[in-house]
C-alpha cells in the first residue's frame, strides 16, 4: 500500500523561469550562492592574507591590488555575500529555536536580513574599500 | 535480508549541530574582527601585523579559520549531493573540497605562525 501511494504520478513543476520565488525563497539560494562564492574565493583570500602579513612591501602590494576597480567590485560583492550569508544565518538560527516560524513574521525577517546586509556592505565597503 | 530503516536515528545530527556551533563562532568573530578594525583603523603595515600578532587575536582567528573550513565542508558537501548524480563525481567531488579545506587549515597555521 505503501509504495502504491509513493509510485502515485504527482505533479512537478521544476521549470526554473515560471516559478516566482517569494523573498525568503531569494534569501534561501542567496545564502547558497553566497556560501559557493566564498568558499571558490577562500585561496585568494587566504593569499592576500598572507601577502599583507609578509613584509611592509607586500602590504603596499596587497593595497594596490585592493585599490584597483575591478577588484574593488569584487570585493564589493563578497562583503554583500558575507553579509547576506551572516545575517540570513542569524535568521536561520532563530528559525531552529522556533523564533519567526510564521508566515507574516518570515517574509518580515527576510525584509530585515535584506535591509541590513546591505546598509552593513555600504558601511563596511565605504570604509574597507575608499 | 537487513531491513535497515535510515530516518529516525541521529543521522546528520552531529553535522547538523557542528554547522551551527561553527556559525555562532564565526558570528562572534566577525564581530571582535570588525570592533577591532574599527579601534585599531589598521592603514600601515604595523599596526595590521600587531592585530594579528596579539596572541588572542592569533587563537581567535585560527578558531575562525577551523570554522570556516569545517563550515564550508558540511555546506559544499551539501550542494555536491543535492546536485551531482553521478555517484563516482560525487565522491571525487567531495574528496577533492575535504582536501582542499586540510590543505587550508594548514596554510592558515602557516601564515599566522610564521608572520
Amino acid at each position: 500500500m505503501a509504495e502504491m501511494a509513493i509510485k502515485k504520478k504527482r505533479p512537478k513543476n521544476l521549470d526554473l523561469p515560471t516559478i516566482r520565488l517569494p523573498l525568503p525563497g531569494i534569501l534561501s539560494i542567496l545564502h547558497r550562492v553566497s556560501g559557493a562564492a566564498i568558499f571558490l574565493l577562500l585561496p585568494v583570500l587566504l593569499w592576500l592574507l598572507q601577502s599583507s602579513l609578509a613584509s611592509p612591501e607586500a602590504f603596499a602590494g596587497v593595497k594596490g591590488i585592493i585599490g584597483h576597480p575591478l577588484a574593488r567590485i569584487v570585493l564589493f560583492g563578497l562583503i554583500w555575500f558575507y553579509m547576506h550569508h551572516f545575517c540570513a544565518g542569524i535568521r536561520y538560527l532563530l528559525l531552529d529555536v522556533d523564533k519567526g516560524v510564521g508566515l507574516e513574521a518570515a517574509r518580515r525577517s527576510s525584509k530585515i536580513v535584506f535591509a541590513v546586509s546591505i546598509a552593513l556592505t555600504l558601511i563596511i565597503g565605504a570604509k574597507v574599500l575608499w | 535480508m537487513v531491513n535497515r530503516i535510515l530516518v529516525g536515528a541521529h543521522y546528520g545530527l552531529k553535522d547538523w549541530i557542528i554547522q551551527r556551533a561553527t556559525a555562532i563562532i564565526m558570528a562572534v568573530y566577525t564581530v571582535i574582527f570588525l570592533v577591532v578594525i574599527a579601534a585599531v583603523g589598521p592603514d600601515s603595515f604595523d599596526a595590521w601585523r600587531g592585530i594579528f600578532a596579539n596572541g588572542f587575536m592569533k587563537f581567535a582567528t585560527f578558531l575562525f579559520f577551523v570554522s570556516v573550513f569545517y563550515h564550508a565542508w558540511i555546506g559544499i558537501r551539501d550542494i555536491w549531493m543535492d546536485y551531482i548524480k553521478p555517484d563516482a563525481l560525487r565522491l571525487l567531488m567531495m574528496i577533492a573540497t575535504a582536501a582542499v579545506l586540510v590543505g587550508y587549515a594548514g596554510w592558515a597555521v602557516q601564515i599566522l605562525w610564521r608572520m
